[in-house]
């Protein structure tokens, strides 16, 4: 097997792995063509995480009705997209941009961090289902990267 | 043991009766290739993988992915006995083709995520819910035999499935 770093178009050295320029410019311009359903998308993908992920639950038991398509569960996966959304337009610094969530998320909240990625592994799933053509391999790599970077900052302030 | 109701055994079975494996296979394995590019490790003698266009295009990606694929259609067939119908897949993974085992999660994840992509709105969340617990069942009997040095795994295989399920 060769030992040859093999670098992508875009990609330079660096140590972990974080957003390059492409991953941020493909980013922005995949979430230009969503932006009209990203309530949508968010509410689905909440509702998908509470239905596939039954233990995500335990955080909403206060709620009466987790069902997918409930009152509840669409407006708060509004929100939720609502702050990714913003954060897309907080790539260069997403530990400063998300900083009070992450207080919240660390101290009021305190939701295990693993969880994240089940979240956005959702909304992976939601994104494949209304944007099937767009959702290319390329833009698929990109978004995770994103919503991985998203996830490590929403986390700092946890410890 | 592993549970499955009617409901869940007739999901199971609708979802895969429509997936066609020759395309649903190459299209997951190209993904993984290319969004998770470590997991090239293990396709080193599959040519030019240097490019998302070169993976996509590459027959022995297409065509390994349509063998990986088409050994879901096994655990399809013996829902009620996946840990042995696997066994044998798993000690190959393990001990002559040392491939970590987190990679069939992601697989499983990605696999998912391309079948939510062709079916659409149809593959509801609750179809989801009980493709995925399949998924998780499958990924934990392929990681089974990773385990066989460890004495608790030895005598209640269960135990590695139930841990396993309360993994992403």
């Amino acid at each position: 097997m060769s030992s040859a770093l093999r670098l992508w178009e875009g990609q330079s050295k660096r140590s972990k792995m974080s957003l390059t320029v492409k991953d941020k410019s493909v980013v922005k311009a995949f979430w230009g063509k969503i932006s009209g359903k990203a309530d949508v998308v968010g509410a689905e993908a909440f509702g998908r995480m509470l239905t596939a992920y039954p233990q995500t639950k335990t955080y909403f038991s206060h709620w009466a009705d987790l069902s997918p398509g409930s009152g509840p569960v669409k407006n708060h996966g509004g929100i939720i997209m609502g702050a990714i959304g913003k954060a897309v337009g907080l790539m260069d610094d997403l530990v400063g941009g998300m900083s009070a969530l992450s207080d919240r998320h660390a101290f009021n909240l305190r939701v295990d961090p693993g969880n994240f990625k089940i979240l956005s592994h959702n909304i992976l799933v939601t994104l494949a289902i209304h944007f099937p053509s767009e959702f290319t391999p390329e833009v698929h790599i990109a978004v995770d990267k994103f919503l991985a970077a998203l996830s490590a900052a929403l986390a700092d302030k946890y410890r | 043991m592993v549970e499955w109701t009617d409901a869940e055994k007739s999901t199971i079975s609708a979802v895969w009766g429509k997936v066609d494996i020759n395309e649903v296979g190459p299209l997951a394995l190209g993904r993984v290739l290319i969004v998770y590019p470590w997991t090239q490790r293990y396709f080193g003698s599959f040519g030019d993988v240097s490019t998302p266009a070169a993976i996509m295009g590459n027959p022995k990606v297409a065509a390994h992915g349509k063998i990986v694929c088409g050994a879901l259609d096994k655990a399809v067939k013996n829902m009620g006995n996946i840990l042995a119908t696997y066994k044998s897949l798993s000690e190959t993974h393990a001990n002559k083709l040392f491939v970590d085992p987190d990679n069939f999660r992601v697989l499983a994840d990605v696999l998912t995520i391309v079948i939510a992509a062709k079916f659409g709105a149809s593959f509801t969340p609750e179809i989801q819910a009980t493709w995925q617990k399949f998924m998780k069942v499958v990924v934990a009997a392929m990681g089974s035999r990773y385990y066989i040095g460890i004495l608790e795994y030895q005598q209640a295989p269960e135990i590695c499935l139930a841990n396993a399920a309360f993994s992403h």
